[in-house]
């Protein structure tokens, strides 16, 4: 089964998406903030992580950095679930990495189309 | 609204536009035609139609009639049908054509997201020769949807990857428009599928998806002679996956549901 760790501030958030991602097949983690996400990280490396752009603490991009100098950190894609429709963000994102970007809000079908789109389904 | 109302609606929609309204369905009409009862100045639907059945009104008759057309779309919807469709189809009809031209028509486009996949293509991997984009409906007012190129984010998130989104489209408040280049690139008209289509000359490829089965049997026998009439003597049929034509001219690709391609003999079963 694949894994899959929901990085998000919001209990709300954390808890639909987990909903979802467990209807898609996958054993979901999840992870208050950046520093959390990233010790579930080292304690097992998920398959993929689905990560808040604008967590206060620690901003999905420095969470990516920080995950890919981790052993095994290059390892789970990245696709971040913010709620910026500014293309110059969803933009940042993809080019520090993340494999796609989903707008919130979501629903099951979107999640299972970019999940699809970015080869983890 | 009373049951006569409804099937009152209900052949109002069969005789303009073929359309197959379930007068049962009290709760769909209500949902589509409460907007439309808003903008015209009725306080309810049940008064919108009271207006049209005791005084005949061509105008709003047909405002009716385009609301309760289905209007479902998304971008590279499909998406295996449109990438056989830009890789394989394209490129033959391109190297066919002396003038290497190749017209492609999205018939009953709704809010334009079929034609606007194509655009797209066209920008990432263009098509050897040239490529003309037209796209028709019934409703003006989704036409004018279309030709904005405007879409929300729910709207774009279906069928469109990030990287699509960031290279093609443009921050317009809070929602997202497609750049300007790739909408001029289509060309709109209002056509109404019964309507004799003659005028619009041939297409190479024709794509009328999901809109056959939302018809009434008589009217999916008329819009498909249409659609073939319209359809060039080599070019292709697309409708929607487990969609069938009933004119016995077209030949359904080997590999592709819902593509259909032409042959020379054109005759329309009954």
């Amino acid at each position: 089964m694949k894994t899959c760790l929901v990085v998000d501030d919001s209990r709300v958030v954390r808890k639909v998406a987990r909903r979802l991602l467990e209807d898609l097949g996958f054993a979901v983690a999840e992870a208050a903030d950046g520093s959390e996400g990233l010790a579930w990280c080292r304690a097992m490396m998920p398959d993929l992580i689905l990560l808040d752009p604008a967590m206060p603490l620690m901003s999905g991009i420095e969470f990516m950095r920080r995950l890919r100098l981790e052993p095994g950190g290059r390892g789970p894609k990245v696709i971040f679930c913010g709620a910026e429709i500014n293309l110059d963000r969803i933009r940042e994102a993809l080019d520090a990495g993340a494999v796609e970007y989903i707008i919130k809000p979501f629903d099951g079908d979107i999640v299972a189309e970019k999940l699809a789109m970015a080869g983890v389904t | 609204m009373t049951p006569e109302d409804r099937e009152f609606l209900a052949e109002l929609c069969a005789e303009r536009a073929g359309l197959r309204v379930d007068p049962e369905k009290a709760y769909l009409i209500e949902s589509r035609l409460a907007p439309v009862a808003r903008r015209e100045g009725f306080a309810a639907v049940a008064e919108l139609v009271k207006a049209l059945r005791e005084a005949p009104d061509e105008r709003l008759a047909m405002v009716c009639v385009e609301a309760m057309a289905p209007s479902e779309t998304g971008f590279f919807r499909d998406r295996a049908v449109l990438e056989h469709l830009w890789r394989k189809v394209v490129p033959d009809l391109a190297r066919r054509r002396p003038d290497g031209v190749v017209r492609i028509w999205s018939a009953g486009c709704a809010t334009g997201q079929e034609i606007y996949s194509f655009a797209m293509l066209q920008a990432e991997a263009p098509a050897p020769g040239k490529v003309e984009l037209f796209a028709s409906d019934l409703s003006e007012r989704l036409l004018d949807r279309a030709r904005l190129g405007l879409y929300t984010s729910f709207e774009v998130q279906r069928g469109l990857s990030a990287r699509r989104l960031t290279r093609h489209f443009e921050n317009r408040d809070d929602n997202l428009q497609l750049a300007k280049p790739l909408r001029q690139q289509v060309r709109w008209r209002q056509v109404n599928l019964l309507d004799d289509l003659a005028a619009l000359g041939a297409f190479d490829i024709v794509l009328c998806r999901y809109v056959l089965g939302g018809l009434t049997p008589a009217a999916r026998v008329r819009v498909a002679e249409r659609l073939a009439g319209a359809v060039a003597a080599d070019g292709v049929l697309v409708l929607g996956a487990g969609e069938e034509t009933s004119a016995s001219s077209f030949m359904p690709d080997s590999e592709v549901r819902g593509v259909f391609h032409h042959t020379r003999d054109i005759r329309v079963a009954a």
